[in-house]
């Protein structure tokens, strides 16, 4: 450890082990109204995932507005990634890797159309139709079907085909350290 | 092995300014005129006025390469995902910040850091708001670093184009002093849940890039929340005013325009740790949460699209590893039938890129020139036979076999697989 990180480490302690510093000197505490502001992330589990429905018609709709310019009327790519097929190709020589073919998590798509898309006005998109674009797309990959509605309660439940594809890395498959083992008694 | 100052001053000055150090003759384009006699050199005389920042000399030209995929550049930057470093051209082991290699997912935001805030919540004691005030006023550490895009390397996965530099090859990796609040320090003071595993960090940018980071001893230990790059504020390409700092983990954690850590009990599952920056294997299987960069190295001159002549020639280059320190380089200049010790130019800095030279005499006969690095970790730099052998060649990120460099009898030097 360099003489910087040791000393900067050094001053932390003395503020830690100091009752005058405390976190109410740096920062304010959140409102709960802020929380649900910036909280968009969706979990596997579907947590996060807000009210509202969306079904492949409306999907469409949405995905002719926003969406085909940059990839392809039907997802089959263009200025932007290719979003439909591939299904079969990952262990060829040329990989397709799309929504149907590689994504593992149908949560993951509603996470990023609404975190980042459409890429000129990403987070503009109303909730039910995030849920009918989503619905749409995984119908374009034979996921879903035809007359499909998506909500925080079915999107959740959708199986993507290579749900099991992804291998975690020894490394990172199981995260200890050691401050989960204070306040135990040795 | 000799030192080059063993070897004598007048060869490494004379002769090495001639022949060997191509990659500074390059940068300096504008030289045409020869002093071959201190007669010839002009006289002095009062210079240009001073300033308040100072600029590159007329005589040097060095740019990135803005790139939109591999093997497309140069492009119109509004197209580029990523600008390259150009570490042909670049001496010592620090990058200066405006040659830092970028890449941005969703452009570069104009962020007022009066206005900038970073939430952190989730399980937590205490669900704060920070502004850029409170953290500038929280302890501080500096480190130099390396910070690498996982996709450094992507040109040579299939094929290798010999029309390409060392900055298209590996223009990815810069290293740069970065300073801000200690990740472990936030961790204390907001009184993280013990139980918390996995931390959401999400960037201001338009994407609002999100990745989950394991909380292992090594990032809460080493982990930074950084506002100053090489003594200044960061450059907004680099992540103005907040961005997360992880030495030796995959660049694209190293979340840019930092606005929310959120910590949980296991990962987020986000598209870029999900679709994004994760592996393909040659049996279809993807490889995730490959977070850490490897050790890596490869000589910078002679490189790529160089010309050398017959005689000495200096070989320099860059080593680094995302496990910690670097141990040793070794140099082959027989295509990897020999190998013989570089010596390693201080500062030899864990996760920080080092630079390693060897003299060589070339017959001027075709050969091939390579490097490999071993870390402290004891970590070796694969040939590329074993690498792609274990990882095939779909992966597009985390390649870090051996570069070799193919010099004919011209003396031209050629990108080539191995």
């Amino acid at each position: 450890m360099s003489f910087n990180s040791t000393l900067a480490f050094g001053i932390a302690a003395l503020l830690c082990c100091s009752d005058s510093a405390t976190a109410a000197e740096f920062g304010r505490p959140a409102t709960a109204e802020e929380i649900k502001a910036w909280n968009i992330d969706v979990a596997p589990d579907g947590t996060g995932l807000p009210d509202g429905q969306g079904d492949v018609a409306r999907g469409r709709q949405v995905f002719e507005d926003n969406c085909s310019a940059c990839h392809g009327a039907k997802g089959e790519g263009g200025f932007a990634d290719r979003l439909a097929g591939g299904r079969g190709s990952l262990a060829t020589d040329h990989p397709v890797k799309t929504v149907g073919s590689f994504w593992p998590y149908a949560t993951t798509l509603f996470d990023y159309v609404r975190r980042a898309m459409p890429y000129p006005a990403p987070q503009t998109l109303s909730d039910d139709d995030t849920y009918a674009v989503v619905a749409y797309i995984l119908n374009l990959n034979d996921i879903v079907p035809a007359d499909a509605v998506l909500d925080r309660s079915s999107l959740p439940r959708v199986k993507m085909p290579n749900r099991d594809g992804l291998v975690p890395d020894r490394e990172f498959s199981v995260i200890t350290n050691s401050r989960q083992h204070q306040g135990r008694k040795p | 092995m000799r030192s080059p100052a063993q070897n004598g001053g007048r060869r490494l000055t004379r002769r090495g300014l001639l022949g060997g150090a191509a990659g500074l003759a390059g940068a300096a384009a504008g030289g045409s005129v020869k002093a071959d006699s201190l007669l010839d050199v002009p006289p002095r005389g009062p210079g240009a006025p001073l300033s308040a920042t100072s600029e590159r000399s007329r005589y040097v030209h060095l740019a990135r390469t803005p790139e939109s995929t591999p093997g497309m550049r140069p492009v119109d930057p509004s197209v580029a995902i990523n600008s390259k470093a150009p570490i042909d051209k670049l001496v010592g082991s620090i990058t200066p910040t405006d040659l830092h290699y970028e890449r941005s997912h969703s452009g570069v935001p104009d962020i007022d850091p009066a206005q900038h805030r970073l939430l952190v919540h989730g399980m937590v004691k205490q669900q704060l708001v920070f502004s850029m005030d409170d953290l500038r006023a929280m302890p501080t550490l500096s480190r130099v670093a390396f910070l690498e895009c996982t996709g450094n390397g992507w040109e040579n996965w299939k094929t290798a184009s010999p029309d390409v530099t060392v900055q298209n090859t590996h223009g990815l990796i810069s290293t740069n002093e970065w300073t801000g609040v200690p990740l472990s320090y936030v961790i204390d003071l907001i009184g993280v849940d013990p139980r918390s595993t996995w931390m959401l960090a999400e960037g201001g940018d338009g994407s609002a890039v999100a990745r989950s980071i394991p909380l292992t001893d090594e990032i809460i230990a080493e982990g930074i929340l950084a506002y100053g790059q090489n003594g200044e504020p960061l450059r907004p390409a680099h992540g103005f005013p907040l961005r997360l700092f992880l030495p030796g983990f995959e660049g694209n954690l190293n979340i840019k325009w930092l606005r929310r850590l959120k910590f949980g009990d296991r990962p987020f599952m986000t598209r870029w740790e999900t679709a994004r920056y994760t592996q393909l294997q040659a049996d279809g299987h993807a490889r995730q949460f490959q977070l850490r960069q490897d050790v890596n190295s490869v000589i910078t001159s002679p490189s790529g699209m160089m010309q050398i002549r017959p005689g000495y020639n200096r070989i320099t280059g860059l080593a680094w590893s995302g496990h910690g320190r670097i141990d040793r380089v070794e140099i082959s200049t027989d295509g990897a039938k020999s190998w013989r010790e570089a010596q390693l130019a201080g500062p030899k800095l864990p996760k920080a890129q080092t630079r390693f030279q060897a003299d060589w005499v070339w017959d001027g006969k075709p050969t091939k020139i390579v490097s490999r690095s071993t870390d402290d970790k004891k970590q070796v730099q694969p040939d590329r036979a074993a690498f792609i052998a274990r990882t095939g060649t779909n992966a597009l990120f985390h390649y870090n076999a051996q570069q070799t460099w193919a010099i004919d009898q011209d003396g031209k030097v050629r990108n080539v697989l191995q």
